[in-house]
């Protein structure tokens, strides 16, 4: 009798995946252990007092003690964690120290905001980054690349406040070419809030879905200079990225067979050099859209976007800690979400991953 | 190639920009619509027996009214609110409001007596933190059923002793003494709360507007009522959003796409000089800054170095300068508006007299004393500026810096030595300010009366003491401003505390907005006056 070897089974593409997800959910479930122990502590440790900022200076010391034992905060401090994170998992982040609202119920009001605006912003970073990497990296040294790098340079250095501004000054405040701060008009706004079915939160889309093209038109004439400057930024980091990825790429063997072959330039670049250089630039725009999507202060700020960004500075500035844990937190789920998208992602494109 | 993508690109974003234009173009306010902006984040709560923050007294103010109003076209005026008449009776001590007929509740709910009692029981009761302004009159959450009582159209309120009329007068024009719809916040009430979860987000009032929305840190919307009491408002909606960048405000404001800007920096106010579109306006607010010196230090305990230092002052030069448009210069404990405020400014810089006095004081010069003072730009400047007045005088003066709770922990616990601090009025009546700068009931420091900021600067007023309990008892009011007159004036020459400045407000405007009254030191805005 003889031994006959099984026919070896096509190694499936769909294992490393759920593998892939598996450890992605574990390391999101450690990370995020890790970020609330260490908010939670930062919260603790900072010298604010958030009762002063609930009970107001003239507060007798009975009042004081009252609402300390109100809020939990004379138990010990791996129990007051213990608590914390028990209600954390069940969904529940607290509640907002000065509205007394849930603080999921806050976030997600605001989070749709923060989202409008960096997935516009990294759509733009990416549509104006990649090809300007490409272009810089295909022609090093020339005109091209330098005008490349300075205008990166620009993105990267200019203050986002100061850029910001001068934006609104010149393409809302001269040339009226885009709506000023805010998401909408103020009648608009009003529109938004009693005539029109809210889906997602994000004007945008909910805009569309109600059909009224008016509104959306004016979101986006809204929404344009914002996502352009954040755009800006992260397109800025983008091309810099792709640069090097792409003269990495373009200095292999297999480039020099393609050409040799006689393959056309821009297929050499944009279909096999691309194809390698896709692999890690999935990590470098996710990594930017997770930093668009922490909310950009400042930008947030100038633009009076009511976004999560300025929901966590506007909580930190009155000691309200449950609010500034819980935006904390959501960013975090955010940001490991795509670390773990990205990976995924990285897999699907990556044949060497597969293996 | 990528070259010719660039310009597709550029093409196509150009076209975007150009698309979006015509839209923005049209941005101007609804006609029928005030369209305002402010930073709005100190909002707590609107509830109007909660809400103890400009912003959401600015709101309560405009969807409530309460039995005695203040006129918001003459600040510190009484005027009927919903109450037709009222009394005191001759010990003082019963007060008697007659309702209004004929008035309605946004529900449609006719406003009784019962929902006056019921609205004053209800702030007692939640006791929120501006609950205490209602606890002076010795309510409390056990007596106050039998205290404040109702009969027919009659509101009957008992006070545990005698208050000068005025000063419990003006207590109920302050947010707490807003009536709420009984009905509507009964029905509405969780784990009783009486329904105070509820009116975080909703209106139960009289007011010539009515809560349609509103969102922590963005925003509110008000509508109009029809056949409100007073007579309509003049615009049906008011948007308020929350814009807390004075620059933007500013931008949004020159193109009218806002009608009222509340949040603008002096800078914002110098760059809108000359724009014929916008109006700036200028008002009081209720915030003073002052200095207190510790009395538990022996060379601050001196009278002639206090006298020094008030000389040692640059107030006009701050006024004009760091502080131009934002702080005036006023040397009292009460709010330009206030019942018996004065307004006479004795003490300008004057270093001679200063070096002068403190000679005479016969402390060792250079006097060294540090100055805490919170770690904040304006605070900083006003440091600096008081730091190299004082050295000219021979007072050698180190800043102890911190963040706010740590200045203010230091000033609580009577850690300081001077100390530049603000304070704010909690409810319309000079006792407010007299009350926490010209009483002290026990110096010592086990009594821990934080409460009292002469406690906090360990200063004993000693027979002023008395006086200012005296004067809020007194029920001849020509009589009762006299008293604080002469308080303050005593107070600002011989106290632990260095008087400076009275808070302005800035408001920007465009030109056709007519009718917005902010209410001052005393009162907050209306906006159902407001015309364009």
């Amino acid at each position: 009798m003889v031994d006959i070897a099984p026919v070896p089974r096509r190694p499936s593409r769909l294992r490393p995946l759920f593998w892939g997800v598996g450890s992605g959910l574990l390391t999101l479930a450690l990370t995020l252990l890790g970020l609330l122990f260490v908010t939670f502590i930062i919260a603790r440790i900072v010298p604010i007092d958030p009762l002063l900022s609930i009970l107001g200076e003239r507060a007798t010391t009975a009042q004081y003690e009252a609402a300390r034992l109100a809020y939990g905060l004379d138990e010990p401090m791996w129990k007051q964690f213990a608590i914390y994170l028990w209600d954390a998992v069940q969904g529940d982040l607290g509640t907002s120290i000065r509205t007394r609202e849930p603080v999921l119920s806050e976030v997600a009001e605001r989070f749709p905001a923060t989202l409008e605006l960096a997935t516009l912003g990294t759509l733009f970073g990416v549509i104006t980054g990649v090809p300007a990497g490409v272009l810089a990296a295909t022609r090093p040294g020339s005109i091209s690349d330098q005008v490349v790098r300075v205008v990166g340079l620009l993105g990267y250095s200019m203050p986002v406040f100061w850029l910001g501004l001068i934006g609104l000054l010149v393409f809302y405040g001269k040339l009226d070419w885009v709506g000023g701060p805010g998401r909408l008009d103020a009648s608009y706004q009003m529109m938004m809030q009693f005539q029109m079915e809210q889906y997602t939160g994000m004007i945008l889309v909910d805009s569309a879905l109600n059909g009224a093209w008016d509104m959306f038109a004016n979101a986006i004439s809204h929404i344009v200079l914002p996502a352009a400057l954040l755009g800006y930024v992260s397109m800025a980091y983008i091309s810099r990225m792709t640069r090097s990825f792409m003269m990495n790429e373009l200095s292999q063997e297999y480039i020099t067979t393609a050409r040799v072959k006689g393959m056309p330039e821009w297929r050499v670049v944009w279909v096999h050099a691309m194809r390698n250089v896709l692999v890690p630039l999935i990590t470098v725009i996710a990594l930017s859209y997770a930093y668009l999507l922490e909310g950009s202060v400042l930008t947030e700020t100038i633009f009076a976007w009511p976004g999560l960004g300025s929901y966590i500075t506007d909580a930190l500035f009155a000691a309200d800690m449950p609010a500034v844990l819980g935006g904390t937190v959501v960013v975090g789920v955010a940001f490991v979400t795509l670390n773990m998208l990205s990976d995924i992602l990285y897999r699907l494109v990556d044949p060497r991953a597969q293996a | 190639m990528s070259l010719k993508h660039a310009s597709c690109r550029a093409v196509a974003l150009a076209a975007l920009l150009a698309g979006a234009a015509p839209a923005a173009l049209f941005a101007e306010t609804p006609a029928d619509t005030l369209v305002l902006a402010d930073a709005i984040d100190d909002i707590v709560s609107i509830d109007p027996h909660e809400a103890f923050e400009f912003s959401g007294l600015d709101l309560v103010n405009n969807v409530y009214d309460s039995l005695i109003e203040l006129d918001p076209t003459k600040p510190g005026e009484m005027v009927p609110g919903l109450a037709e008449s009222w009394s005191v009776s001759e010990d003082g001590m019963t007060y008697s409001f007659k309702m209004k007929s004929g008035v309605t509740f946004a529900s449609g709910n006719p406003v009784t007596a019962e929902d006056a009692a019921f609205s004053l029981r209800r702030v007692v009761k939640i006791n929120k933190t501006p609950a205490f302004i209602m606890a002076q009159f010795g309510f409390t959450p056990e007596n106050v059923e039998e205290m404040i009582t109702f009969e027919g159209d009659t509101v009957t309120i008992k006070t545990d002793k005698v208050y000068a009329p005025s000063f419990f007068y003006n207590c109920l024009t302050a947010a707490v003494g807003n009536i709420v719809d009984m009905k509507t916040v009964m029905a509405n009430e969780v784990d009783g709360d009486m329904g105070n979860n509820w009116l975080k987000s909703n209106s139960a009032g009289t007011g010539a507007y009515v809560l349609k929305s509103f969102k922590a840190g963005e925003g509110y919307i008000l509508e109009a009522r029809e056949g409100h009491w007073r007579g309509d408002a003049k615009l049906k909606n008011v948007f308020m959003q929350h814009i807390p960048e004075g620059a933007t405000e500013r931008l949004l404001l020159e193109k009218g796409d806002i009608d009222i800007a509340r949040a603008l920096t002096p800078t914002d106010v110098a760059g809108l000089e000359g724009n014929a579109d916008v109006a700036i306006s200028n008002d009081n607010g209720g915030q003073i800054y002052y200095l207190a010196a510790n009395q538990k230090n022996e060379a601050l305990a001196n009278p002639a170095v206090l006298d020094a230092m008030r000389w040692a002052v640059d107030y006009q030069g701050m006024a004009d300068t760091i502080l131009k448009g934002q702080w005036a210069v006023h040397q009292a404990f009460l709010p330009k508006g206030f019942l018996g405020a004065i307004e006479d400014t004795p003490y300008s810089l004057d270093i001679e007299k200063a070096k002068a006095l403190l000679a005479e004081s016969g402390v060792e010069l250079p006097l060294k004393i540090s100055l805490t003072v919170r770690n904040n730009q304006e605070r900083m400047d006003i440091a600096q500026s008081v730091q190299n007045t004082f050295a000219q005088a021979g007072i050698e003066l180190s800043l102890d810096v911190g963040d706010g709770a740590t200045v203010l922990d230091k000033y609580r616990a009577r850690q300081h030595e001077l100390t530049l601090q603000t304070w704010g009025p909690d409810y319309p009546d000079p006792h407010t300010n007299a009350s926490t700068f010209a009483i002290n009931p026990d110096n010592s420091d086990e009594a821990k009366l934080t409460g009292y900021l002469a406690w906090r600067t360990a200063w004993d007023p000693g027979a002023m003491s008395a006086e200012t309990e005296a004067a809020v008892a007194e029920m001849d009011e020509a009589k009762r401003v006299e008293m604080y007159r002469s308080i303050q004036e005593r107070h600002r020459d011989d106290s632990a505390f260095i008087l400076m400045f009275g808070q302005l407000q800035q408001t920007g405007a465009r030109a056709n907005v007519q009718g917005f009254h902010t209410g001052g030191a005393v009162d907050s805005a209306s906006y159902w006056l407001v015309t364009k």
